[in-house]
Formats: C-alpha cells, sequence, structure tokens
C-alpha cells in the first residue's frame, strides 16, 4: 500500500483511484476542482452581465439570452460553486481537526460528491437546449410560464444535487458526534468544526423544503398539478414561502463555515488562543437558529401585513447582534497577537469591513418600511454581493492558502496570491459599492438594458471595469495554482505553526489513514498546548494496532449515473412517452445500485500494525 | 476480516445494533435523517393545510372521508409499529428466528395498510373524480398522503431485502444495525401517519 502509493502510476490508475475514492482527502479535492469548474463558468456568465450593461441600450446580448444569464449565474454560483468549495474544504479539513480517520460514512460522501457533479451537469446541459430563465429564485408564478424546457432543468439538476449536499451534511453530523478522538470534547473543537456541524444542522432542515418545493413546482409543470394554478385555487405565495424556509438558512450555509475559517486563520496567524471563544460557538448557534425565523423578509412586499412584517423586521436586524460579536472577538484576537500578513490573513482582513458593509445594508434592508424602497433593486444586488463575495468568496479564498499545503503538500506563491487579492479586492468594491447607489437611484435588478441619461450610465461603466480587475485576480490565482502543482514550495506537515490537529498528522498532505494512532487532546488548540509544553506533537491515545479502513466504490458513480438519465426522463416525458424509458431505466438502475450496495457485504479491509511499524514517523 | 463479527449468546453485548462504531454511525446518521424527514412532512402539511378548501367546486374532504376505513389503515400500521418493537426485543436477545417471524408480520401489516390506501384512492377517483389534477386541493391531497404511502412502499421494500439478504446467516453485528435503522424508519412512518390521521382525515371530517 504504501509502495504503491510512492510508485509513479498510469493515468488510468489515477483516474480509477478518483472515480472510485471513499478518502474524504480525495473526495475535498474532486469537491475543490468541480465546485471551481462552476465558479469559472458562475463568471463568466457574471462578466458577460456586466458587459451588456456596460452603456446605456447596449445589444451584446439578446433579452433572452439574458434573463438565463442571470439565473444561471445565480444557480450555478451559490448551488455549484460556493457549496461544493465549501462542502470540499469542510472535507479536507473537518475529519482531520477532530482526529478522526475519515467521515461516518465515506461510502455516502463519495455518493454526495457524485450526486453534487451529475446534478450540475444536467443543469448546465440546459445551456445547449436553452437554459431556465425566470430567476435563481425560480418562483412560480413566472417559472410555469416559461416556454421550453429550461425551468425542468433546473428542477431536476437542483434535486439531484441537493440530495447530494442533503447527504453531505447528515454525514458532517454523524461524523462530528461519534469520531472525535479521546479528550475533543465539543468545547474543545476548533471554530471551523463547529461551524461545519452548525452548517449541517442547517443543512439538514432548510434542504427538505427545497425537496419538497421542486416537487410541487414539477408535478405542476410536468404532471398538471393545481399547487400553484390559481384557476384551480392553488396558490404561488406557498412557492416563495418555502422556497425562503430554505433560502434564507441557505445564506447562512454559505456564510457560517468561512465564519469558522476565519476564526482559525486570525488566531493561527495573530499566534493567540481565538478570543471570545464560548461566545463565538453560541454566537454561531444564534444566527442559525434566527435564520430560520426571518425568511419572510424577502417577501415584505408581498403583502403579509403589517404584523407579520414587523415580526420578520425585527427577527432579521436581530441577527446583527451575534454577528457584531463575532467581528469584535476577531479584532480582539489580533489585538496584542504577533500578526503575521500573509494572503490567507489578507483575505481574512479583506474580508472584516466588506462583509460589515454587507451587513449594515442588511439591517436596512431588514427594515420593512424601507425595503418598499429597496425591494427589487440593484441596492438588494449590492448587498447579497458584499455578503457572499466579501464573505464567501473571500473565505474560500483565505480558506485554500491556508490549507492549499494540507490539501496538496504545497504552499501557494505568496507573491500572486497577493496580486490576486489587491485586484480582486479593489474590483469587487469598483463593481458592487457604486450598485448600493445605482439601486437607491431606482435601477431594478435584472433588466436587460437601461436608459441612457437617467444617471446610470457612469455607475454601470465603473461597475463592468470592476468585474474585469475581478476577472484578472481569478486568472492569476489559476495561473498560481499551475505554477505551484509544477514549481511550489514543498510543505512541511505543519507549514503555518498551526494549532490544530489537522498540522498534527505525519505529513502534508497526510497519510491516507490520517493519523497512526488517535491523538489525544488536553484542551483547545491542542497542538499549540503540546508545543508549548515542548512535545512538538501529539501524545497518542492508543497504543498501536491495525487501522481499519473502508474500501474504495465505483457504486456512488453508477448510480449518481442513474439518477442523471432518470434526469433526462423526467424533462423530456412531456414530450415525447419514449422517454419514460430513460425516465424508469435511469431509476430502476439507481435503485438496483442502491439494492447491491445494501446486499453486498462491504467490512472494509484493515491496515496491519506491521506494515505502520515499517513505516517512519 | 481480521475481525469476527459473528454474535454468541455468551459473548453477546447488550446492544449489538450499537456495538460497533458502523452501527454508532448508522443509529445517528439515521436520527438526522428522520430530523430531515420532519421537515419535509412538515412543508407537505403546511401545502396541505393551505390548499384544503381550494376544491375548485369539485368535492371537499367533508364530501368523500369515510374514517371506518381510515381507522383501519391506522390501526395496521400502529400494530406494525408495535410488532416491529417485539422484532427489536427478540434481536437483543439473539433471538434470529422470533426477530425474523415479527419482521414478517410487521411488512405484512404495512402491506395491508398500502393496499387499502391504494383502494381508498381508486374509490375517490372513480366515485368522485377527485384526482392529482382535479383541484389544488386534490394535488395537496395526493401529494402529502402520497408521500406518506411512498414512504410506506420504500420500507416494505427495504424490509424485505433485508430478510432475505440475511435469511440463511443469523444476527451479527454486522447487520444488527441494518434491522435497527429500519425499525427506527419505521416508527417515523407511523408517527407521520398520526399526524395525517388526525390532520388530513379528523380535522377533514368534523373541523
Amino acid at each position: 500500500m504504501s509502495i504503491a502509493a510512492t510508485q509513479k502510476r498510469s493515468f488510468g490508475a489515477f483516474l480509477w483511484d478518483y472515480l472510485t475514492t471513499v478518502d474524504h482527502k480525495k473526495i475535498a479535492h474532486l469537491y475543490l476542482f468541480g465546485g471551481g469548474f462552476f465558479f469559472l463558468l458562475g463568471g463568466l456568465e457574471a462578466v458577460v452581465i456586466r458587459i451588456q450593461l456596460i452603456k446605456p441600450e447596449n445589444d451584446f446580448i439578446s433579452a433572452g439570452f439574458y434573463n438565463e444569464m442571470i439565473t444561471m449565474h445565480g444557480t450555478t454560483m451559490i448551488f455549484l460553486a460556493a457549496m461544493p468549495i465549501i462542502i470540499g474544504l469542510m472535507n479536507a479539513a473537518m475529519p482531520l481537526q477532530i482526529g478522526a480517520r475519515d467521515v461516518a460514512f465515506p461510502f455516502l460522501n463519495a455518493l454526495s460528491f457524485w450526486l453534487f457533479l451529475f446534478g450540475g451537469l444536467l443543469l448546465n446541459i440546459s445551456w445547449f437546449t436553452g437554459a431556465p430563465d425566470a430567476g435563481w429564485t425560480s418562483y412560480a408564478s413566472l417559472a410555469l410560464d416559461s416556454p421550453g424546457h429550461g425551468i425542468d432543468f433546473y428542477i431536476a439538476g437542483l434535486q439531484i444535487a441537493g440530495a447530494g449536499t442533503l447527504m453531505g451534511g447528515i454525514n458532517f453530523l454523524a461524523t462530528i458526534v461519534n469520531m472525535r478522538a479521546p479528550g475533543m470534547t465539543y468545547m474543545r473543537m476548533p471554530l471551523f468544526t463547529w461551524a461545519t456541524f452548525i452548517t449541517s444542522v442547517l443543512i439538514l432542515f432548510a434542504f427538505p423544503a427545497l425537496t419538497i418545493n421542486l416537487f410541487l413546482l414539477m408535478f405542476d409543470r410536468m404532471f398538471g398539478t393545481a399547487f400553484f394554478d390559481v384557476a384551480l385555487g392553488g396558490n404561488t405565495i406557498i412557492y416563495q414561502h418555502l422556497f425562503w424556509i430554505f433560502g434564507h438558512p441557505e445564506v447562512y450555509i454559505l456564510i457560517l463555515p468561512l465564519f469558522g475559517l476565519f476564526s482559525d486563520v486570525f488566531s493561527t496567524f495573530s499566534k493567540k488562543r481565538l478570543f471570545g471563544y464560548t461566545a463565538m460557538v453560541f454566537a454561531t448557534m444564534l444566527i442559525a437558529f434566527l435564520g430560520f425565523m426571518v425568511w419572510a423578509h424577502h417577501m415584505f412586499t408581498v403583502g403579509l401585513g403589517p404584523v407579520a412584517n414587523s415580526i420578520f423586521a425585527v427577527g432579521t436586524m436581530a441577527i446583527a447582534v451575534p454577528t457584531g460579536i463575532k467581528i469584535f472577538n476577531w479584532l480582539a484576537t489580533m489585538w496584542g497577537g504577533s500578526v503575521r500578513i500573509n494572503t490567507a490573513m489578507l483575505w481574512s482582513l479583506g474580508f472584516i469591513p466588506s462583509f460589515t458593509i454587507g451587513g449594515m445594508t442588511g439591517v436596512m434592508l431588514g427594515s420593512a418600511v424601507a425595503d418598499y424602497q429597496y425591494h427589487d433593486t440593484y441596492f438588494v444586488v449590492a448587498h447579497f454581493h458584499y455578503v457572499i463575495v466579501g464573505g464567501t468568496v473571500f473565505g474560500i479564498f483565505a480558506g485554500l492558502h491556508y490549507w492549499w499545503p494540507l490539501m496538496f503538500g504545497r504552499i501557494l506563491h505568496e507573491g500572486m496570491g497577493k496580486l490576486t487579492f489587491w485586484t480582486f479586492f479593489i474590483g469587487f468594491h469598483l463593481t458592487f459599492f457604486i450598485q448600493h447607489f445605482l439601486g437607491l437611484m431606482g435601477m431594478p435588478r435584472r433588466y436587460w438594458v437601461f436608459l441612457e441619461d437617467q444617471g446610470l450610465d457612469l455607475g454601470n461603466f465603473i461597475s463592468t471595469i470592476g468585474a474585469f480587475f475581478m476577472s484578472f485576480g481569478v486568472i492569476v490565482f489559476l495561473i498560481n495554482i499551475i505554477y505551484t502543482a509544477v514549481k511550489g514550495e514543498k510543505a512541511s506537515a505543519d507549514p503555518w505553526d498551526g494549532r490544530t490537529l489537522e498540522w498534527a498528522t505525519a505529513s502534508s498532505p497526510p497519510p491516507y489513514y490520517n493519523f497512526k494512532q488517535l491523538p489525544l487532546t488536553r484542551g483547545l488548540d491542542p497542538l499549540w498546548i503540546e508545543k508549548r509544553e515542548g512535545n512538538g506533537k501529539m501524545t497518542p491515545a492508543e497504543p498501536l494496532g491495525d487501522i481499519h479502513m473502508p474500501n474504495g466504490s465505483f457504486t456512488p458513480f453508477l448510480m449518481s449515473l442513474g439518477f442523471f438519465i432518470a434526469g433526462f426522463g423526467f424533462i423530456y416525458q412531456t414530450d415525447n412517452s419514449l422517454w419514460h424509458i430513460a425516465l424508469f431505466g435511469g431509476m430502476a438502475f439507481a435503485l438496483g445500485c442502491m439494492i447491491y450496495r445494501s446486499i453486498k457485504d462491504d467490512h472494509g479491509y484493515y491496515i496491519p500494525k506491521a506494515e505502520l511499524e515499517r513505516e517512519a514517523d | 476480516m481480521s475481525q469476527d463479527h459473528s454474535l454468541y449468546p455468551e459473548t453477546m453485548p447488550q446492544h449489538p445494533e450499537r456495538a460497533t462504531l458502523e452501527g454508532k454511525n448508522k443509529f445517528m446518521g439515521l436520527w438526522f435523517f428522520l430530523g430531515g424527514e420532519t421537515v419535509l412532512f412538515a412543508c407537505l402539511f403546511g401545502t396541505y393545510l393551505a390548499l384544503k378548501d381550494s376544491t375548485a367546486g369539485g368535492p371537499s374532504s367533508e364530501d368523500m372521508f369515510g374514517l371506518g376505513l381510515v381507522f383501519i389503515m391506522t390501526m395496521l400500521l400502529l400494530t406494525s409499529s408495535l410488532t416491529s418493537v417485539y422484532a427489536m426485543y427478540h434481536m437483543r436477545n439473539n433471538e434470529f428466528k422470533k426477530m425474523m417471524l415479527w419482521l414478517g408480520i410487521t411488512a405484512l401489516l404495512g402491506m395491508g395498510f398500502l393496499g387499502l390506501e391504494i383502494y381508498e384512492f381508486a374509490h375517490y377517483i372513480t366515485e368522485y373524480g377527485f384526482t392529482f389534477r382535479s383541484s389544488a386541493f386534490g394535488s395537496a391531497f395526493y401529494a402529502l398522503v402520497g408521500f406518506h404511502g411512498g414512504h410506506v412502499t420504500f420500507g416494505i421494500c427495504w424490509i424485505i431485502t433485508l430478510m432475505i439478504r440475511n435469511a440463511k446467516r443469523g444476527l451479527n453485528l454486522y447487520n444488527a444495525p441494518k434491522f435497527n435503522t429500519f425499525s427506527l424508519y419505521w416508527h417515523f412512518i407511523d408517527v407521520i401517519w398520526v399526524f395525517v390521521f388526525t390532520v388530513v382525515y379528523l380535522m377533514g371530517k368534523v373541523g
């Protein structure tokens, strides 16, 4: 096993390894590159949108194509780029941070990834036949009347990808509850692990609402039911409620993991333990709890009445309190620390003011009366890009720089990293800051063109130039990845003088079994405690023995392929009943894979103690 | 295999379904899954409550529902929950044959429930022209009750697969968690039915 790993392998073996892997570290790679691919697609769509809006009454793309662009940009960035990359980071770091050898359900972990990838591919195949065009929210009143199959692709793609995400959430929860190493109590877990735990709870309770909503929309579009058909007594507001009961927790799914990550980065590069650890944990919980209570603030203008609007407005503004606690704790963590500013830290520092601006406009939007003015304008667009780009994307970049050694064993080039940061940071504020004012001047979101001399020309021009800066930054980052893979500095097991268990393995990247002996945790920041007491490495919590490992499997890929084929069947069976073959064939194949998985015993294998002893420490 | 998963009465752990890490994970994972399922059904209940009076001139719940049939269905499903408890009791005593017997009875009761539900649906469609498409009430009714029925169907297929697969090899630490997770799932389906019975049928008849 260990000898085979060091030998040069053929490309076929390499590919087969990734197609069948159940190792959380390799699944993290898959998530990162799958999500990264969709991030580039979504970015390209954003640039097309901005080019269309560079000047008044532009005709760079047609109105219908523009609708497809904004829909796919939003959908792709949220479901296929941000979430998978975040889940990739969770896979890369969380099991190591709690001192586990893998997640609770390695097979399910692989299935989650393949479902996401096939769902994403299905959604994007719609580009060739007509993409969804009812916005990323796909409100029923609009989506039901959308001609063609675009919306059907949206439904099928998100249903498949969403199932994968739900499984991922359950998997992480079971892992954190059951598989923490000896001594790793809940209140000793790194903040990123805490954030993973709480985010998984959000996924678990939010995604079923999306599942049902997509089912209802699917029944209405494909099978002639009347959930949203007003003529038969249906009610389209139900769609909005169910969508935002999912959709609001979703924005916390996008940001909370990065809150955890920033906490780890600030603490590591300030050489101080996190200020207010307990407060940080409970603030995260409070944000997650309140996140379920405020969905109707997306619907202030629907006409729910002043009482409902007031309650949801107050709830919304209350979220600023735990978020403020976090901002101050990050600042206090750096206070008096020996701060080292590298690229990961730069992204984290850039995050604080950017996200705070997004948070403040959030409180403004939370005021129900003022929202009647802001609703569906570029003010909203500016707000959510400040929190999602300024929070999530900055966090992803910080995380990639911080954990690249952990994932790939090399350190990303600092110079190029800083160039990416500064161009992206400046471009980001150029693009979105001006959009607040465009919105206040009345420019509605999702409009294909705007008229000349309405005071919108210069703002839109500046915004588009900013988008080019961000694109430049991303291209530099891609070059950085390639450069690092070829010539990058090789990382030691602990390149940042880390504090937590992911830096306590034998090498970077860690061996496939993670820890030869599970480490004994003696407090918060366990590795730092051992370093301060002069041990330098973790004390083992168990004698050296056989290590149980899961077997790899090709079934997750095949099962997802079955659902992918069934997806086409669902989409096209309204045109031609021959497509029922794809529908039933695909479902039968996927269920067959499930039965195979159930009846075929899979006990895994053991790495014998003797082999572990042979390997150098 | 360097570990023996067979179970002997003299070395029997008290909870064979949670004696291994894999068993613990399955137990925990299924509980979390049921948490998600709760939200799934909550959304369907919400939709149903919003649309239950939108009959679009078609038959209403008071016109159609007969509590007698639904009462029999409820009794069948609740009894099947009890029999699955017996099965788990025998599992913990390592009495494989008795466990299989009670699981078989559970599956039969589930099938009885399902048969009556199919009869009920057919009755509404043929007698009243009340379908998935006829009104928003119809869509919401069949979506909620049908999702529950789908879960029952999945559960029956699940337990039959498990019983056939393990018929000849007895109980061990590898398959005990599998039986146990089924049992948990089955209880959950029953609890959902209690709510369906109350919200859809009782409230539909007298509410």
